[in-house]
């Protein structure tokens, strides 16, 4: 099992390695320890590996991420798995702004807050976020689901295309075009599969309110003028 | 654009501990900007007494005799402690406008960083790591104070450009981000007589500040006004003789991380910033909400 | 007889011409804003305002057959582990599949790939199209990231991180629904046929600081091997460009307010940004500030047409140019052939720009299977690659007859200026005097 101490080794020796990973490789486990804030700790991974890193994390941590299956054991610095394709990636403590940007797919667990613009342009990324998330969270979310145990800060899902939004606790308030919408059947198996993927217990999809797009801004009209 | 600290004691035993874990905070944001660094420490004050910091570009010709040439003009007694380029002189609280004003004839190379009953102000063009050293700032005591490490934008890459910008007594501000409306607003306070030293826009908004709290209001009713008259992005840590308060802009995507214990309130651009202060693992950890003001008052809390 | 006064012909206003009544009229009547493409329309001050210097007896020029001069460029030899090599200093600027169409796109890869340089993606992803028949290709990192995924950035051959544009500077874009065609919308993740809004500022990171750790996530994940581009429009040139460098870029890109957009709103391709000419001396003046000039490429685009436009710019500093407006016209972009079709359209060939709703008679800004058809990609390419030959031989003619052995050695003390307003954004002399405006001493 490689082990990568930041404190002493280069952050480049970490992802070098991490893209070095060869079909049918033995060494899948990686561990870092010392992150200390780092940014772009193991970024661009792309094999079936799991990384365990002990420590709180600067920008970008799993940035790209494929296929990996990445744990922080702290905190995550802005940006954590942003454009993520594929994968898992689990943060113990809070996340700070821009979580799971433009991500494309894979899992982005928060267990603790997230803070601003959390999922912001998500491209069909899983979020759930076990505590709140900041204000303009969902910014422009064009697919995927956001899923929220906590509560949500000002303007969320502001200029919303298709994603998903689920909160459970209160929405201080909701962006242009975004309201809130009916829970569908679908939508309870949808939340029951995520929270569950999420090592959610204890909490029904009963609970949460769904919003999404009002799809008015779709096609520009003058009177929508103030929304733009 | 730029990586910003502050720390703000509540525990006394800490107190001579300021200097080396506010310069740890700075050193680790260096990778922010590369072109300056500052710090601003709010040390002990001695009754009757106030500190001006003052900057030379030619210290060896400025600083030897520069006490006794001022206590020639003015009369009274000025204690020098000359730190590299720059020096603090310590003056009866009486006379602190009279030195200023002989400084102007005395020494007119030599800048006014900052002044007041507390405040220390040390910056300079190059890394944190050299600005800390060359300054000794590791050793100094004091309730709190606020680092700054500058990449710059529009405005020059001076000593006087550095951050912290102290416009009024005991006042300084560090500021991320960019103003958009900086210059109108320049011109506004000149016609009030404020005067600038700088183009830089930060220095806008510290005189702002100063110019908000002369006119009554105190640092959180200053930073509640700046919300409607500042335009553009940014993250500002202010000090003031005994406060320390944050504010964002409603937008608030430059970076923000504060962390409170029952010892300290800590402010970093990064989380790494904060990394090495003591009792770290167990503090509340967050991120200042947009266009919130935060206000810390070591005299409304006592 | 009775006297008549002489009758006087209506005079209409300058300041309300017919276009702007026009106008005002359109804005009235459909409660919108004119969106188009291409560039700025109005004249700006520009290269053709300059003039060379060739040698002659104080100094010597070059015989154009046997004495070399050399037009390659290497970009991106601060930090990259790859840099690219040029054989001639003109590139193809970023143009969206989207915007273009998948044969459009083949077509100006084939051009580049041809004539030895690098053609560029756009704000939706890579084709199969364009990587397959670019030898070299940019891809562009957008705030949108449509179609950003990290196999495509690592088949790249360079990185451009786009904060803006000449067309619109500090402007994001409208891309109206007609144009988002299936394959359009699966590439960006969107419904088909609603409007684009796309964004102006990145969604994680805001400012050169951020700017520094996002490259740093660039370089990280490609292993340090491909060069970073930072294109900017040219809004504060000097600034920007010290910053681009301060945060690490290995190339800045700069684009001067004729710069084409597939579509944006008229009012900021009119009224946001600075011309061409006026950009690159404080970009050039940055880079030398901080010891880069050379060491940072700097690449120019926007409103370069000839081998005279690229020997000006050149001369002024720039270590290559970008075509995008000239590259499409080489292609086949508003040809008179297809006039009948243009005036249905209520425009005419040369005029144009209506280019986000897909109805290019040329079928290059469009989605329309039967218009795209028209456009044979080989023989287009083989149209850029001959327009890009030519535009090299120009300069290299140019620079011959300055006297240069390489085109990188022009000079601004090569040109001089033909009008006031040209020699002060160039910092080049008035011609026929010593006189540059704004310089000391005059």
């Amino acid at each position: 099992m490689p082990v990568f101490d930041l404190a002493v080794a280069p952050l480049r020796d970490l992802n070098a390695a991490l893209h070095a990973v060869g079909a049918g490789a033995n060494d899948t486990h990686f561990e870092v320890v010392n992150p200390r804030g780092h940014h772009a700790v193991a970024v661009g991974a792309d094999a079936p590996v799991t990384i365990a890193v002990r420590g709180s994390v600067g920008y970008y941590c799993a940035g790209m991420n494929a296929e990996a299956a990445i744990t922080i054991h702290g905190s995550a610095g802005p940006g954590v798995a942003e454009n993520m394709m594929s994968g898992t990636v689990v943060v113990e403590g809070d996340a700070s702004q821009y979580a799971g940007a433009t991500g494309r797919g894979g899992l982005l667990v928060i267990k603790g807050n997230a803070a601003s613009r959390c999922g912001i342009s998500m491209k069909g990324i899983d979020i759930v976020v076990h505590g709140n998330i900041g204000h303009m969270s969902a910014f422009m979310a064009q697919s995927g689901n956001l899923v929220v145990l906590g509560d949500a800060g000002e303007a969320l899902g502001d200029s919303l295309y298709e994603a998903r939004l689920f909160v459970r606790g209160s929405v201080k308030s909701l962006g242009a075009d975004c309201i809130e919408k009916e829970m569908r059947p679908e939508h309870h198996a949808i939340l029951a599969d995520l929270l569950a993927r999420a090592g959610v217990e204890g909490v029904a999809p009963s609970e949460f309110k769904r919003y999404g797009s009002a799809r008015k801004l779709y096609n520009f009209n003058i009177d929508n003028v103030d929304a733009y | 654009m730029c990586g910003i600290v502050g720390l703000f004691l509540k525990d006394k035993s800490l107190e001579p501990e300021l200097g080396r874990l506010l310069s740890d905070m700075l050193i680790t944001m260096t990778d922010r900007g590369p072109d300056s660094a500052g710090i601003a420490i709010y040390g002990a004050e001695a009754p009757g007494f106030a500190k001006i910091t003052v900057q030379s570009p030619d210290p060896a010709r400025d600083f030897p005799g520069l006490d006794a040439r001022l206590a020639a003009v003015t009369g009274v007694t000025v204690d020098l402690a000359v730190k590299d380029t720059h020096a603090v002189l310590t003056v009866p609280e009486a006379s602190l406008d009279a030195v200023r004003a002989a400084l102007v004839t005395v020494a007119p190379t030599v800048r006014v960083m900052g002044a007041g009953a507390s405040v220390e102000i040390f910056k300079e063009v190059g890394l944190p790591r050299q600005v800390v050293e060359r300054f000794g700032i590791a050793a100094m005591a004091g309730s709190h104070g606020i680092g700054h490490t500058r990449m710059a934008t529009e405005s020059a890459v001076t000593t006087l450009g550095a951050h912290p910008f102290s416009t009024g007594p005991d006042q300084c501000l560090v500021h991320n981000g960019s103003l958009s409306n900086h210059n109108n607003l320049r011109r506004e306070l000149k016609r009030v007589g404020v005067a600038f030293e700088t183009e830089n826009d930060s220095e806008v908004a510290a005189a702002y500040l100063t110019a908000a709290m002369r006119g009554g209001k105190d640092l959180g009713k200053a930073l509640e006004g700046a919300l409607a008259d500042l335009d553009g992005f940014f993250t500002f840590v202010v000090g003031t003789r005994s406060g320390f308060g944050v504010l964002r802009d409603p937008i608030a995507c430059k970076p923000a991380v504060m962390a409170e214990t029952d010892r300290y309130v800590a402010f970093g651009s990064e989380y790494r910033a904060l990394v090495n202060l003591p009792g770290i693992e167990e503090a509340r950890i967050w991120e200042p909400e947009p266009a919130t003001v935060y206000f810390w008052d070591h005299a409304k809390a006592a | 007889m009775s006297y008549q006064n002489p009758p006087t012909p209506p005079r209409k206003s300058a300041t309300f011409d017919d276009y702007t009544l026009a106008e005002i009229r359109r804005a009235a009547a459909t409660g919108i804003y004119d969106i188009r493409g291409g560039g700025t329309k109005r004249k700006v001050p520009h290269f053709d305002d300059l003039l060379f210097l060739g040698a002659s007896i104080s100094r010597y020029p070059l015989e154009g057959y046997r004495e070399r001069c050399d037009t390659a460029v290497t970009l991106g030899t601060r930090f990259a582990r790859k840099p690219i090599q040029l054989k001639i200093p003109i590139t193809i600027a970023g143009m969206s599949f989207g915007s273009l169409s998948a044969n459009a796109k083949e077509a100006l890869g084939r051009g580049a790939t041809l004539s030895g340089t690098s053609t560029t993606t756009g704000d939706g992803g890579m084709t199969e199209e364009e990587r397959g028949h670019s030898s070299i290709l940019v891809y562009q990192y957008l705030p949108s990231r449509y179609g950003m995924n990290p196999r495509d950035l690592r088949r790249a051959d360079a990185i451009e991180v786009v904060v803006g544009q000449g067309a619109k500077p500090g402007g994001g874009g409208m891309l109206l629904g007609q144009k988002i065609s299936d394959r359009v919308a699966e590439m960006r993740t969107l419904p088909k046929g609603i409007d684009q809004r796309s964004a102006c500022r990145h969604p994680d990171w805001t400012g050169p600081d951020d700017l520094e750790i996002k490259i740093l996530e660039l370089r990280e994940i490609t292993d340090w091997e491909k060069p970073i581009y930072v294109k900017v429009g040219g809004a504060r040139p000097y600034y920007d460009t010290a910053l681009a460098v301060k945060a690490g870029a290995d190339v800045v890109v700069l684009d001067g307010m004729q710069g084409g957009t597939a579509a944006t709103q008229d009012v900021f391709i009119e009224h946001v940004g600075q011309p061409t000419l006026a950009c690159i001396r404080p970009a050039v003046r940055a880079l030398q500030d901080l010891g880069m000039h050379r060491k940072v490429q700097l690449i120019v685009s926007g409103g370069i047409r000839s081998g005279a436009d690229v020997a000006k710019a050149l001369a002024l500093g720039a270590d290559a140019v970008s075509i995008g407006t000239a590259a499409l016209v080489a292609i086949g972009d508003n040809d008179p052939k297809w006039e009948d079709e243009y005036r249905r359209l209520g425009t005419t060939a040369g005029a144009y720009d209506d280019w986000h709703e897909g109805k290019d008679p040329a079928g290059i800004t469009t989605q329309d299977p039967d218009l795209a058809a028209r456009l044979d990609p080989v023989a287009a390419g083989r149209r850029l690659a001959n327009y890009l030959k030519v535009m090299t031989l120009e300069a290299q003619t140019i620079a011959r007859a300055c006297g240069h052995n390489h085109v990188h050695n022009l000079e601004p003390e090569d040109l001089c200026a033909l009008t006031i307003e040209a020699a002060a954004m160039a910092g080049v002399p008035l011609a026929g005097t010593e006189w540059i405006p704004g310089k000391s001493g005059f």
